[in-house]
């Protein structure tokens, strides 16, 4: 294996770890909101986290790419900061991977927190625990079959993905040079036999990631 | 000071809760009534637990609820026993035990682990999951877990609902130890006449989310205009106490009634009883149904009944059948009444303040 085709390994893993974490912090408050509120919004919101599920890459990558870009609101502002513009660079992958992954980190979490109910909640109050007291001690220990799954997801997500990387990354080897980049540019070259080992080696891991998913967490054994 | 005050005024589509209520600070109050009554709203807005616009809780003095201010439920001093057990799954017997425990100041424990588990009879449960244990353990376990916050006030909303007969057997005793050990004011919801006859000193009867009734529960169970039926029928229950028991003939004599039997006629009031084992000076109840209840003009001491007492005729009400009537009547301070056809009550000439001798053929006694 190469030099650039490890480096690749090391920028997919710690591209997946950053959004992975990102997502983990954003995605709590988005999934227990989405699943405790009564507001009319919730169809709305709920609908526009799952948008990355069917949307191509390219179409999400492509508004991004509008966005963060040197005359885009958001390019606008990263500007005036003075960190220039995100496309190109990791932390603008970080942004789109973290765009990208958000449902399978959400949905997880807000079907979590769905299946406990109101009732430990009611419970914890009357013992005395504050509402936040009650999520740090009550929720996440038993929402954390849903933390495992949205992990495992978030993570495996981004580290599959490859439309939005290509349209707002390119391919900078060891800034946005991922694994699955590395993989077609081998394939352009014709050079299959390097293909074949990173390419093998995602199906062993994607397998692996998911076996461990369902013999670790196991649905249906919690009452 | 050793009151509750308690005012709700609440609707939705469908159902409204509208009550002002005083109940005492002290002793066990049920809160009876069909489903659908309102109870358990009443009781979860003096948890807290649902949001009321407008309301009032005052309780023993220090105000939880009023225009200004609204303590949440973590701040109120509530003990809360849900229908189900509802124990946290992912802790242990002794953790879920100690939840409500470790967030209560030191300064501020009155109730501890120790004598909660002993009252409940948990203690050999203690490292067990939730999901081992039985529905009745699991709702002892919750009843203590409540007690274990020192509560200024438990509240129970029909803890026994969910368990078939056998487990409601089982937890019933514990309850009624919990009545007579600790000091602590209980909210009941119920609508059990069987727990109601067991558990109440104070009775307050709901109805389409309005309160029809409150007061003592032996003045409440004899008022004629809601005669609240007990299981079947209407009836009485009387707080007494043991005074004597005849080995011979396996019978216990209890003593109701209040001070006044002196006054009365008939000398102090006791009923005799099967003895069920409890020793002379045990604080008992006892039930009479008013259709065990028969009157004379004329003492019969030729008869099989073996209470025969006098009384005083205190109001006569229909029952809801045109034959029947209602008839209240005074035994040496105790209420009794006593179902008759009309009849009767014409060819005995029954009007308040008449004095009459009253046959009662059962007398159920109750803990």
């Amino acid at each position: 294996m190469s030099p650039s085709d490890l480096g690749a390994i090391w920028l997919t893993l710690k591209l997946a770890s950053v959004t992975t974490a990102l997502l983990l912090l954003i995605g709590t408050p988005i999934a227990w909101w989405l699943a405790r509120t009564p507001s009319f919004w919730k169809g709305p919101v709920g609908a526009v986290v799952a948008l990355p599920i069917v949307l191509p890459p390219t179409v999400i990558g492509f508004y991004l790419l509008v966005v963060m870009g040197p005359n885009g609101p958001v390019g606008h502002f990263t500007q005036s900061l003075g960190l220039g513009v995100l496309p190109f660079t990791f932390a603008g992958l970080v942004v789109a991977s973290v765009f990208y992954s958000l449902p399978f980190v959400v949905q997880p979490l807000q079907n979590a927190f769905e299946a406990i109910g109101e009732r430990p909640l009611e419970v914890a109050a009357t013992l005395r625990a504050s509402p936040l007291d009650t999520f740090f001690s009550v929720v996440l220990p038993l929402a954390r079959p849903g933390y495992l799954t949205a992990t495992v997801l978030g993570f495996a997500h981004t580290v599959g993905e490859f439309g939005v990387v290509l349209m707002i990354g390119g391919n900078i080897p060891d800034e946005t040079r991922v694994v699955s980049v590395q993989i077609y540019d081998h394939v352009e070259a014709m050079e299959y036999a390097q293909a074949h080992w990173l390419a093998a080696g995602m199906v062993a891991f994607s397998f692996l990631v998911l076996l461990a998913l369902y013999t670790l967490n196991p649905s249906g054994r919690r009452r | 000071m050793n009151t509750i005050h308690v005012r709700f005024k609440l609707a939705y589509p469908g159902f409204s809760l509208d009550v002002d209520l005083d109940i005492p600070g002290i002793g066990v109050t049920v809160l009876f009534g069909h489903s659908g009554s309102g109870k358990t709203t009443l009781l979860r807005c003096v948890a807290g637990l649902q949001p009321v616009a407008e309301g009032e809780l005052v309780v023993n003095g220090e105000v939880w609820q009023d225009a200004t201010t609204t303590l949440p439920t973590h701040r109120r001093p509530i003990g809360y026993v849900f229908q189900e057990a509802s124990l946290f799954a992912h802790l242990d017997i002794r953790r879920n035990l100690e939840y409500g425990l470790r967030r209560v100041p030191e300064a501020r424990r009155r109730v501890g682990l120790k004598q909660a588990i002993d009252l409940l009879g948990i203690g050999h449960l203690l490292d067990r999951m939730p999901d081992r244990l039985s529905g009745g353990e699991r709702q002892r376990v919750g009843i203590a877990r409540a007690l274990a916050v020192s509560p200024e006030i438990l509240l129970m909303d029909e803890p026994l609902a969910a368990l078939d007969l056998a487990r409601k057997q089982e937890i019933l005793p514990y309850l009624e130890r919990l009545h007579d050990d600790l000091e602590i004011p209980v909210l009941y919801v119920s609508h059990s006449p069987d727990e109601v006859a067991r558990l109440a000193d104070h009775l307050v009867v709901m109805e389409q989310g309005r309160v029809v009734a409150s007061g003592g529960l032996t003045e409440t169970l004899a008022r004629l205009d809601l005669p609240i039926r007990l299981g079947e029928d209407a009836g009485v229950v009387l707080d007494g106490e043991v005074v004597e028991i005849d080995a011979n003939w396996h019978l216990a004599r209890v003593r109701v009634g209040s001070g006044q039997a002196d006054s009365h006629p008939g000398g102090p009031v006791s009923l005799w009883v099967r003895d069920s084992g409890h020793p002379v000076g045990h604080r008992a109840r006892v039930r009479i149904l008013a259709r065990d209840v028969s009157l004379a003009l004329d003492r019969h001491d030729d008869s099989s009944i073996l209470n025969t007492l006098s009384a005083t005729v205190v109001e006569v009400a229909d029952d809801t059948h045109p034959a029947l009537s209602l008839v209240r009547l005074d035994v040496g301070g105790a209420p009794l009444v006593a179902r008759l056809t009309r009849r009767s009550v014409c060819g005995l000439d029954l009007l308040p303040g008449k004095l009459i001798w009253v046959q009662i053929k059962a007398v159920a006694l109750i803990g």
